[in-house]
């Protein structure tokens, strides 16, 4: 198919410099370029850059919540700040991290998937760029200063829920832009159901963030005039959780995993060398994951419970089953396809499936502990259970982009990592992952409770799983900064990519 | 080898599919989504206030809208109007950019902006009418919230009109993809308005 690459960064990059005048013009022209960059491959590697710095930041605030559960005589962290800290961890793993890396990737691919020759409303993307950055740097600067969710000091909450709005309009923006150019600005010739599976990957999370991203915002409005004028209707600061804290759990958080499933689907496709079978079917696995928009706009957490007559149980699971099943079964699907295409005796194996594999299956593994979180009587509400369903989705999510970038990388840097570091990177941070949630998973069971760091007891091993879980996330932290270091020396230094379009974009037609 | 004729010939040209409308269908439904869920609030709201008497004891009601607030119904009415001429407006000014006229373009885009300066000073009318703080309780809380929220909407189309009336003055007026997607925003936020002025104004 037709790609256009409308990135002039990397002939920039790759200027070599004869005396220092040149090299200081270079670079600060590099600066401003990227700085005012209308360019989508700048505009989403400033999104990868910057999601990439904050992953480094959620992943050691998770380690040191860890620490902190080790013991509960244990005060690394003074008592005062771990509410905000707990709520800093989710703030950062899902509007800092999560929703802005899968949206960065698609915003620096989608367009040369499509062959368009820039993002539609680029400037607008930018715009939403910088409102996102100040957006997290004033929840940040919040944070430290006693505010967020529960906080202290009255006009940091303020200071928080302003932030907070800037992220909500920022991503929304971006998604808007996304969602334009899949719709609007796909090459001559080329229908919806033939654009790339993770060009339509992104237009459906674009458009599931577009759904729920203002509902979030209605809520917030009520908030943030209730608590700026008269801090009673809504709570005041303890009412800030009540009414958004929605947006930072399940089904919520499925919706910034769904590009996941685009690119493995995009990764094997190109594996296989051939025509993706069912392609169809592709585009409606990635479509029942956004069903988890309908949760997430009515707010609606139905669980199950399997005690009673046939009838309550029914009456619970056929809602159960709706808000829960079907993005899971969207999951397997894709799944499903990707290993049937791995058949093909013509698949040649590459290293992104590797973490993007490993993303997609840690993203099911947080979806069914989901579910399981839902089933009453199980007893796992208020528990640590829900935090292991945050960490597997959003570290999934990690691996999966470390994946796009080994995949997508060569296209726009022209230059590629090296297939044994990416295999490792991804192995490690599938082991860091696993280490970081499945101990909550167990400690969900014995009750160790969500939101607290000590006055808990349970007969089991919890130093055990609380250490673990701390390992996890150091190691998660450790991947990122390695991934980050190996892709900016690969790219900047690496072997010259040899692929080709044929070896990055998936065969529509055989 | 023959090399003078080995140039490809230029790529299929790249058919943008009316961006801006479809930008501003997208804009439409946040708006709508947004406003929706602040209509939500109000009605959970409105459905979990206390019952009282009515002042004449004829019939229970719920003690949401305060005994001593009275909503200054001609000037809500009014609005919900001026909203159908601006949508009235709107299209005339598609009609006329379709058919590469200027003149009535801007005029029609000219009336639009006049509509949305009359949807701004009625809503400030309401607001003096209404002599509430915002400090008073909740139903004034969220009054002042869902109204200045909607009053944003209208602001954010009254720079989409200023937009595509100095392009039609300018001399674009065949830029029929920027006036068509003024008018749908137009739609969706008389749409929206409808939805505040039923639940707000006439409900209460």
């Amino acid at each position: 198919m037709t790609a256009i690459d409308s990135s002039s960064s990397t002939a920039i990059s790759h200027t070599t410099t004869a005396g220092s005048m040149t090299t200081k013009s270079t670079f600060l022209g590099t600066i401003a370029a990227y700085l005012m960059a209308t360019d989508h491959t700048r505009i989403g590697r400033l999104l990868i850059s910057f999601s990439a710095i904050f992953a480094i930041g959620a992943a050691a605030e998770g380690a040191l919540l860890g620490a902190e559960r080790i013991s509960s005589s244990s005060s690394l962290v003074d008592a005062g700040i771990l509410v905000q800290l707990f709520s800093a961890f989710r703030f950062d793993l899902i509007f800092a991290v999560g929703a802005p890396l899968m949206l960065g990737i698609a915003v620096a691919i989608v367009p040369m998937q499509i062959g368009a020759r820039s993002l539609a409303f680029a400037r607008g993307a930018q715009f939403g760029f910088y409102l996102w950055l100040f957006g997290v740097v004033l929840v940040g600067t919040s944070y430290l200063n006693n505010g967020g969710p529960g906080g202290g000091n009255a006009d940091m909450v303020d200071l928080f829920l302003v932030g907070l709005g800037l992220v909500i309009a920022g991503l929304t923006v971006i998604s808007a832009s996304i969602a334009t150019t899949v719709l609007t600005s796909r090459r001559a010739g080329m229908t919806l159901m033939e654009a790339p599976i993770f060009s339509w990957s992104a237009l459906i999370a674009s458009l599931s963030l577009i759904f729920t991203l203002p509902v979030m915002a209605g809520a917030l409005i009520f908030v943030a005039v209730d608590h700026t004028y008269e801090r009673a209707t809504f709570g005041a600061t303890q009412g800030v959780n009540a009414w958004i804290g929605w947006a930072f759990t399940a089904p919520q958080i499925f919706i910034i995993a769904i590009p996941t499933l685009g690119i493995l689907a995009q990764i094997v496709a190109t594996m296989t060398r051939g025509k993706q079978p069912l392609r169809a079917g592709l585009f409606v696995g990635v479509g029942l994951m956004s069903v988890t928009v309908i949760g997430s706009v009515t707010q609606s957490s139905f669980s199950a419970n399997f005690s009673g007559g046939l009838s309550e149980i029914a009456k619970s699971l056929i809602p159960f089953l709706f808000f829960n099943a079907f993005s899971i079964l969207g999951v397997l699907v894709v799944l499903g396809l990707c290993l049937l295409a791995l058949k093909n005796e013509k698949a040649k194996p590459t290293a992104p499936f590797v973490p993007a594999f490993l993303g997609v299956g840690m993203v099911l593994t947080g979806m069914v502990g989901n579910a399981a979180h839902k089933i009453s009587n199980f007893g796992l509400v208020n528990t640590v259970f829900e935090e292991a369903v945050l960490v597997y989705i959003c570290y999934g999510v990690l691996l999966s982009s470390l994946g796009a970038i080994a995949h997508f990388g060569p296209r726009i840097w022209g230059r590629e990592i090296p297939s044994a570091a990416v295999v490792g990177l991804g192995l490690l941070g599938f082991v860091a992952t696993v280490l970081a949630s499945l101990p909550y998973f167990i400690a969900g069971f014995a009750d160790q409770p969500s939101g607290v760091a000590d006055g808990f007891n349970y007969s089991g091993p919890a130093w055990l799983w609380n250490s673990l879980v701390a390992a996890g996330h150091s190691l998660m932290a450790l991947v990122v900064l390695l991934s980050v270091a190996l892709a900016t020396k690969s790219f900047r230094s690496g072997k010259v990519s040899t692929a080709t379009s044929a070896d990055l974009y998936e065969s529509v037609n055989g | 080898m023959n090399t003078s004729a080995t140039a490809l010939g230029s790529g299929p040209k790249v058919v943008m599919r009316r961006p801006t409308l479809v930008l501003s269908g997208l804009l439409s439904a946040v708006s709508a989504m947004l406003m929706g869920s602040m209509l939500a609030i109000w009605l959970d709201f409105r459905s979990k206030a206390p019952l009282r008497e009515s002042s004449d004891g004829s019939m229970m009601l719920r003690d949401w809208l305060p005994e001593n607030i009275k909503i200054p119904e001609v000037a809500t009415n009014t609005m919900m109007m001026t909203f159908v001429i601006t949508c009235v407006m709107a299209q005339w000014a598609v009609y006329s950019s379709r058919r590469n006229d200027p003149k009535h373009t801007s005029l029609a885009l000219g009336v639009v902006l006049l509509t949305e300066i009359a949807l701004i000073n009625a809503q400030v009318a309401v607001y003096l009418q209404m002599d509430i703080a915002v400090r008073d309780g909740s139903y004034m809380m969220m009054f002042y919230a869902v109204t200045a929220t909607m009053l944003t909407m209208i602001v954010i189309c009254m720079g989409f009109t200023l937009l595509a009336l100095f392009r039609s003055i300018g001399g674009r007026a065949g830029d029929r993809d920027l006036v068509s997607a003024h008018a749908l925003y137009c739609y969706a936020i008389a749409v929206i308005f409808a939805a505040v002025w039923f639940v707000v104004y006439v409900q209460k």
